[in-house]
């Protein structure tokens, strides 16, 4: 058969293991690996690992609604840029994704991007947190997972039924469950404030947000899985405590699940010193300690994926004083030479927390995430794990540019990304 | 001295000495009969105040009216602040203007320190959010420094709703630099969450504190405290924390009670206490003009020759 694509010289590291092969691609689909294999174009991996594409669990397109902070094109192409080939949009867009429409609007949208993008979609209506949405309805158009992401779902009895009524809906997805990811504080506690409660709050004068509401949304949220046998995932866990409390769960047997961003792990609460809200983030930059703790809890597995909770904003909006500013910074761009740079994790451990757990929580796991086998689908990523280079926001594909690690050098980097069988970035350049 | 004040630990420990001594020559100038002196002649200061202040403001106004500089102010109510434009815009609007210096105050912790990058003129932080008023606590120095002389070894207490004052966390910083122990008092619940690395000490036992102080400082106690369940009523919080006459009576005969106004009589403050030699509201008012006119001098005046005697 004739390929359309061979990735050529590569290091191949998925589930099953790590080998040095070549990989066809025709029509969407991985139809050799082997070696000397040839195709119509050659996308050259020397020195390079082949992987199965990257899936961020967590990333703000602000389409429909904030185009002007970034479009789901402009989001895509900077996921393609960052090796991921889905992103689970959130849903907290204008209007919000919460019904049919606004789902199928997405797709529409969605349609020709760079990469898959797989929205979710609320869990309460409006993300109010007062009545559930059609979560029925959502899940027959393909939704697997459920989150009111920038808030908590804060009444108990309202998150209970939730995780009972989702627990029910596999006559509507053809058997696939669907998992309530939860953005865990409660905002009683942290209501007014703006960054993490600790020793920089107090010195800089800025009202904080302390750790503890974050942990008592994460013990409730167990008890209730507990309570109900639904699956519960954690969103960008940022505390020591929160991760301690995952831990203990997952040990007793619960199906829950959790991610960490990448500046929950890179980033400390002293970046806010100097005011600016690009350091500004929800849930906030913590201390060292549960930095420590973030990197532990992906280290032993405890946090399943990393995610990016990849959230543009306009300059015009980050100008704001920090108080005013809209929480949140780019991720998708620097995510893997972060993971790559910070943590001491071998590759194959590294990238299951990139590609196939997240895929598997996404609900995406019939085509992301998977060997690099004959028969799957062609979802890949190729990265170089040793080029150094400086991030810039600039440069990258989002149309925001509030990066927060302007200037940071490191070390790892895409060189060509495959979805669905296309070459949409090829030697670090995005094709569409 | 910088281009900026700021706050209090930029400024350092020479930098506050430096503006206590000029802030005599300027004691002097304000008991003249005419009290105006040209040194900032030309110059032109910009008030940008996104809070209410009286005060403040009408103490830097004087204070650069005694200095002949040229004042304008933005006011924010009736601008186009109003109408939606950014800080950054209207920053870069004034800075346009030719303006030499831009005295803010805004309701947000950091403003000065986003306003400095927008800028060239020289930036005065006159109060941002809960962080910092760099110059209440350079007249809070001189105050007490007047009435009791050097700050080294002196012991002051700071009583009252630490946790929302800047104030509070200028001062720590000043009377510290000058070698004084400072201990906050106050309860728990209006005390910064973590004060890692505060040189202070911490005491929720006014009564304890008051015999060895060599000054109380009292900070003002607002009502919406009650609200966020910080105090069970405002009768409790005068219970432990108030400054009445009986607590007064403890205090060492040279001791000063101050206070940053507006007070509340009758809370942290009782009103017989208020109008006690002791309690020098009046001196940190007067002092305030000096002192303001020392920190206008200082970042805008070099290269001209202050025209101490006979002007």
């Amino acid at each position: 058969m004739n390929a359309d694509l061979v990735i050529r010289g590569g290091r191949v590291v998925d589930a099953t293991g790590e080998r040095r092969t070549d990989v066809a691609i025709a029509d969407g689909v991985i139809v050799d690996v082997g070696d000397d294999l040839a195709g119509d174009r050659v996308l050259e991996a020397d020195g390079c690992v082949v992987s199965p594409g990257f899936v961020d669990l967590h990333a703000h397109l602000r389409q429909p609604g904030k185009e002007d902070a970034e479009t789901i094109a402009t989001g895509a192409r900077g996921a393609a840029l960052g090796g991921f080939t889905a992103v689970v949009a959130m849903p907290n867009t204008d209007p919000c994704m919460d019904t049919a429409a606004v789902i199928r609007e997405v797709l529409d949208l969605a349609d020709g991007a760079a990469c898959e993008v797989v929205p979710s979609a609320a869990i309460t209506v409006g993300r109010a947190g007062e009545h559930l949405s059609p979560m029925a309805e959502l899940a027959q158009l393909g939704v697997r997972m459920f989150t009111d992401d920038g808030t908590g779902v804060q009444d108990d009895r309202l998150m209970k039924r939730a995780l009972e009524y989702s627990s029910g809906l596999a006559p509507f997805t053809d058997g696939a469950s669907v998992t309530l990811a939860q953005h865990c504080e409660v905002d009683s506690l942290s209501e007014g404030g703006f960054m993490h409660e600790g020793a920089w709050s107090s010195k800089l004068g800025i009202p904080g947000q302390p750790a503890e509401a974050e942990d008592l949304m994460v013990m409730r949220d167990i008890a209730l899985a507990r309570a109900t046998g639904a699956r519960v995932h954690f969103q960008h866990l940022s505390t020591a405590g929160s991760v301690e409390l995952v831990r203990r769960a997952k040990a007793s047997g619960l199906p829950v699940t959790a991610e960490a961003t990448t500046h929950h792990f890179t980033l400390t609460d002293a970046a806010c010193a100097g005011y600016d809200p690009v350091f500004k983030v929800h849930p906030p930059l913590r201390t060292d300690t549960d930095v420590a703790a973030v990197k532990a809890g992906l280290i032993d597995g405890t946090i399943d994926a990393i995610a990016t909770d990849h959230a543009p904003h306009t300059r015009h909006d980050k100008e704001k004083p920090f108080d005013q500013a809209p929480p949140g910074m780019l991720g998708l761009e620097s995510a893997l030479a972060l993971a790559l740079t910070e943590l001491d994790l071998p590759l194959p451990q590294l990238i299951a927390r990139m590609s196939w757990q997240p895929a598997r929580i996404a609900g995406i796991d019939d085509r992301h995430g998977g060997p690099v086998a004959v028969g799957r689908p062609a979802n890949l990523t190729v990265f170089d794990p040793a080029q150094v280079w400086t991030i810039s926001g600039e440069a990258m594909a989002s149309k925001s540019d509030n990066c927060p690690y302007e200037g940071r050098e490191v070390r790892g980097r895409v060189r060509h990304t495959v979805t669905a069988g296309e070459a949409v970035v090829i030697d670090g350049e995005v094709q569409r | 001295m910088t281009n900026h004040l700021l706050s209090i630990e930029e400024l350092g420990a020479d930098g506050i000495r430096e503006v206590l001594q000029l802030s005599h020559t300027f004691v002097e100038v304000s008991a003249r009969a005419i009290p105006r002196v040209p040194a900032l002649r030309g110059k032109t200061l910009a008030w940008l105040f996104y809070e209410d202040s009286t005060r403040t403001r009408l103490s830097f106004e004087t204070a650069a009216k005694r200095l002949s500089a040229d004042t304008m102010n933005f006011s924010v109510g009736s601008s186009s602040v109003n109408k939606g434009e950014s800080l950054r815009d209207t920053v870069e609007t004034i800075s346009a203007m030719g303006v030499d210096c831009i005295v803010v105050r805004h309701g947000s912790s950091g403003v000065p320190w986003r306003i400095r990058e927008w800028t060239d003129a020289s930036v005065i932080n006159a109060g941002d959010g809960w962080h910092q008023h760099p110059t209440q606590a350079l007249l809070d120095c001189f105050t007490i420094e007047q009435r009791l002389g050097p700050l080294d070894g002196r012991h002051v207490a700071i009583v009252g709703d630490i946790k929302h004052s800047r104030v509070a966390r200028s001062n720590v910083e000043a009377f510290t630099a000058l070698g004084a122990d400072v201990t906050l008092v106050g309860p728990r619940t209006l005390l910064p969450p973590s004060l890692d690395g505060w040189p202070c000490k911490v005491s929720h036992d006014l009564d304890a504190v008051v015999p060895s102080a060599d000054v109380v400082y009292l900070l003002r106690m607002q009502n919406e405290r009650m609200n966020e369940a910080l105090v069970p009523s405002m009768r409790e919080y005068s219970m432990g924390y108030g400054m009445t006459m009986e607590r007064v009576g403890a205090l060492a005969d040279h001791a000063l009670v101050m206070h940053p106004g507006p007070m509340n009589r009758g809370v942290e403050i009782a009103p017989e206490v208020a109008d006690l030699d002791r309690a020098v509201m009046v001196d940190q008012v007067r002092n305030g003009v000096a002192v303001r006119m020392a920190v206008l001098y200082l970042l805008l005046g070099s290269g001209v020759e202050l025209p101490v005697e006979g002007v």
